[in-house]
């Protein structure tokens, strides 16, 4: 492929150092040596267990880690170096974060300024407000508080904040969490158009299901390391699945025989 | 083993401790240097022989400061470790034995409040009337109710924890969860909350003895040294004042500073530094 | 609105409710005093002095044969018609004691609540916003100290420094207890205010800027801020759109709880300065086994804190919308 990928990390490694026991200080590796490319267009899910470090994936590339942790590792977006003074530049704009729960939200500000961060000028609201349209909320949702919205809502709130700036890059950070099937597939869907639009879609996940039935490449994570990489497609058969994970993961779908998922140990990875 | 900044805390932790360790013990020794009057030396400014100072009956003004702030810090170990068992007492009461308990805890704590601290010492104080029982029933009143909410908050949220749960539900004895799950949580905030008692109770102890309510004249305590000191002022003895005053606030910030390095040490949380 | 209501007459019987737990409390105190009222007072002070009716109404106030019930309804029924007893110390009813002390005290204690107030919560955002920066270290460092030092060692420092070395201030001893307001000039009253207003305001500041700065950095640790850092929202406007706004709540809060503290520090202060506010009242009174005065002024120091937090309780009814809209009281 010759495309220029948008998104482009090469060997990113994130850890943190912290205290292990009173008086001892250790490094802790959370993500190590992942690769990954994205393109115009396209929707990549990155599926890891809970507390696997994912969500520092996309801290990373958004350069808002927390300052006891520090990553390696190159990325490159659209072709350019990714800096810390690039990003900042890009963040918001360009490259966009849906978060994970409605607790990203100020508590204390109305939804439809905080869609529009808090810009009050008559483009941002009629944006805002086809924003809403788009996502099946009504006018009167702008007027609520984060506390009164209900968890479908709140879905679609987050995800609007996302699309007012037609961003090239959408990094979801599990866009679906325990929400019902058709819902969370309305919301992946919802995903799947804004990559039609032109961007492209980083969703990172913990379910495997899910992230096959929305995304066009799949990248299993697991204790930091990336297992594999496949075509969502290639998750309609076992063998062209490469690592034992997987292909547990993969038994374990209730389409598959719903088997569980033996204990894997380090050693095995 | 590299130094790193917990272990460099051990050593300032360590050293902090050991410094008012000697001033109490230098305090109790010394009483009688502290007592002794001696009218020739009378008035005399900070020398060499006599740092602090003498004041108007050639009491030396050193000995007279040690021995104060021995006597605060005997009040604020007494005072401070009382405070924070009925602060444990009441904030896990509050938390396990239900509503009702609760309800009156959370009562007390606003009754309490609601009468600035100063004025309740002098109520409670004049109750007792006055001297070193009013000062610790006083102080032991007052300054409970911030531990004991934290204790409370931090029962409240062990018993709903997962593990407690668990082990409940796997039929562990009731005494078991308690010293095996919940003490050793519940222990390191009791500690790190009975040592940051210990400034608000010194300087407490001196305020109301400053306005004549806690210690009697006749003892060696800061706020009688300081109540004593105004009258003087106006002559010229400015050591009177001054140098009880920085010492007490020393001892003060030190017990601040040991505070917030326990609270560093033994908080999970600020294991990611 | 409604529910907004239901909140407020809630907090508001809570209020009074606590003044009459604060008086029965103060009751059960004062009469517990192994000093008799009524023997101390009349060996101390001049019997002669007292006319025969004064001794009376204090026998039929404090009736050494009545039970304490009985003492206490006596005295609750009186206090709820306006009738606070009679100052045994300054011969005067309790109620027009109080009136007179607490307009001086109040000049102290409203200037220092709004200094403190308005630089504490200045430089708590401002030592926050600015966390392991130098200037955030000073903040920190001066707050700390100023809130190590007690209060009444404080007011000896500048009392020495402004008064005696620099002659700036009058030496507050020289005022004469109980002095007639009335007859003190009004100039006069704010040279003798202005040193004692200044200790008192120090003093508060470290109490606020503490816990704004904590707050301040709660707010900026929180998953709110790290997402409008993510939608490249820059320091100010992160402040103008958030910290304001979430600061603000306990903002609120802090500041009306520490009339408390203010009132405490004002008792240390006034003692120092001689300044011939309540807090020097309450002071003689305590030494004095005045015991009406003492109990007079627990309870309207007690209602001023309780105000307090009525007011605060009210105003976070308003400015937050979760307990507007009734989702938590």
């Amino acid at each position: 492929m010759d495309r220029i990928p948008i998104l482009d990390i090469q060997n990113l490694s994130v850890s943190f150092s912290q205290y292990v026991d009173m008086f001892r200080k250790n490094d802790l590796q959370v993500i190590k040596d992942l690769n990954l490319k994205l393109f115009e267009g396209e929707v990549v899910a990155v599926v890891g267990a809970s507390g696997s470090g994912k969500s520092l994936l996309a801290h990373a590339i958004l350069g808002i880690l927390p300052y006891n942790a520090s990553f390696s590792g190159r990325m490159s977006y659209c072709g350019e170096p990714l800096t810390q003074m690039r990003i900042e530049q890009l963040r918001g704009k360009e490259i966009v974060l849906v978060p994970q729960s409605v607790s990203y939200l100020d508590p204390l500000m109305k939804v439809g300024f905080q869609i529009r961060k808090s810009v009050n000028d008559k483009r941002s609201k009629e944006k805002m407000l086809q924003t809403l349209n788009r996502y099946g909320l009504g006018e009167e949702v702008e007027k609520l508080y984060p506390f009164e919205l209900s968890g479908g809502m709140a879905r679609r709130v987050l995800i609007s904040t996302a699309v007012m700036d037609s961003p090239r890059l959408v990094i979801a950070d599990e866009p679906t969490p325990g929400i019902h099937i058709d819902a969370a597939k309305q919301v992946l869907g919802h995903f799947r158009k804004i990559a039609d639009d032109g961007a492209a879609v980083l969703i990172i996940t913990h379910d495997l299901e899910l992230a096959i039935e929305a995304a066009d490449r799949v990248v299993v994570f697991y204790a930091g390391m990336t297992l594999e990489e496949a075509q969502a497609s290639d998750f309609s058969d076992e063998s062209k699945l490469s690592h034992p994970y997987t292909r547990a993961l993969w038994r374990a779908m209730p389409q598959n025989g719903f088997r569980a998922i033996e204990s894997i140990k380090e050693a095995d990875l | 083993m590299s130094i790193n900044r917990r272990k460099a805390m051990l050593v300032l932790l360590v050293l902090a401790v050991s410094f008012l360790l000697c001033i109490l013990i230098a305090g109790v020794l010394n009483t009688d240097a502290a007592m002794k009057t001696d009218f020739t030396r009378k008035n005399q400014p900070p020398s060499l022989r006599y740092p602090f100072g003498t004041d108007w009956m050639g009491r030396d003004m050193f000995a007279r400061t040690i021995a104060g702030l021995s006597m605060s810090i005997r009040i604020g170990l007494l005072t401070a470790t009382i405070s924070a068992l009925i602060a444990f007492a009441l904030g896990s009461a509050a938390a396990v034995m239900g509503k009702t308990v609760d309800i009156f805890i959370g009562w007390l704590i606003d009754l309490v409040m609601g009468i600035p601290h100063i004025l309740l010492l002098m109520l409670i104080s004049f109750a007792c009337g006055k001297g070193f029982r009013g000062i610790v029933i006083g102080i032991l009143c007052t300054h409970w109710m911030s531990l004991a909410r934290v204790i409370r908050g931090e029962v409240l949220q062990l018993k709903q924890s997962g593990y407690v749960q668990v082990a409940a539900k796997l039929g562990t004895g009731r005494l078991r969860i308690v010293t095996r799950h919940m003490l050793p949580h519940l222990v390191p905030q009791f500690m790190v909350g009975l040592i940051l008692l210990f400034p608000h109770a010194i300087l407490h102890e001196a305020s109301i003895t400053f306005l004549g309510f806690g210690l009697s004249p006749e003892q060696p305590a800061i706020g009688v040294i300081l109540s004593e000191s105004i009258r003087y002022l106006l002559t010229g003895s400015w050591w009177l004042a001054v140098f009880p005053g920085i010492s007490l606030s020393l001892i003060v910030i030190l017990f601040d500073y040991i505070g917030g390095m326990a609270r560093k040490l033994l908080d999970p949380a600020s294991a990611h530094e | 609105m409604n529910k907004l209501m239901v909140y407020m007459f809630k907090n508001f019987i809570r209020m009074l409710l606590l003044l009459l737990f604060v008086s029965i409390t103060a009751f059960i105190l004062v009469s517990l005093s192994p000093i008799d009222p009524l023997q101390a007072n009349i060996s101390q002070t001049a019997l002669g002095s007292l006319s025969q009716e004064q001794i009376d109404k204090l026998e039929m106030y404090w009736g050494v044969n009545e039970a304490p019930i009985e003492r206490y309804l006596a005295w609750v029924r009186a206090f709820l018609h306006g009738d606070m007893g009679t100052s045994l110390l300054y011969r005067q009813s309790v109620a027009s004691v109080i009136m007179q002390k607490l307009s001086n005290s109040l000049m102290l204690m409203v200037f220092a609540w709004i200094i403190s107030g308005g630089i504490g919560f200045f430089l708590g955002i401002l030592s926050g916003m600015n966390r392991g920066k130098i200037i955030d270290k000073l903040i920190k460092g001066y707050a700390l100290l100023t809130a190590s030092a007690p209060t009444f060692w404080l007011a000896l420092l500048f009392l020495l420094v402004f008064s005696v070395w620099l002659g700036l201030f009058p030496i507050g001893l020289s005022v004469p207890i109980g002095m007639d307001a009335a007859s003190v000039s009004l100039s006069d009253r704010l040279q003798h205010a202005i040193l004692p207003a200044v200790t008192l305001s120090i003093t508060g500041i470290s109490n606020i800027v503490l816990h704004t700065r904590e707050k301040m950095i709660d707010v900026l640790e929180s998953e709110y801020v790290l997402f409008a850092v993510a939608r490249g929202e820059k320091r100010w406007e992160i402040f103008r759109h958030h910290g304001l706004r979430n600061i603000l709540l306990p903002a609120i809060t802090l500041q009306f709880a520490s009339i408390s503290e203010i009132f405490g520090g004002s008792i240390l202060v006034e003692q120092v300065f001689s300044y011939p506010g309540l807090g020097q009242a309450v002071v003689t009174a305590g030494l004095g086994g005045d015991i009406p005065l003492l109990l007079g002024i627990t309870v309207i120091s007690a209602a001023i804190v309780f105000a307090g937090n009525f007011i605060a309780d009210i105003l976070y009814g308003i400015v937050d919308p979760r307990i507007r809209k009734g989702a938590r009281s």
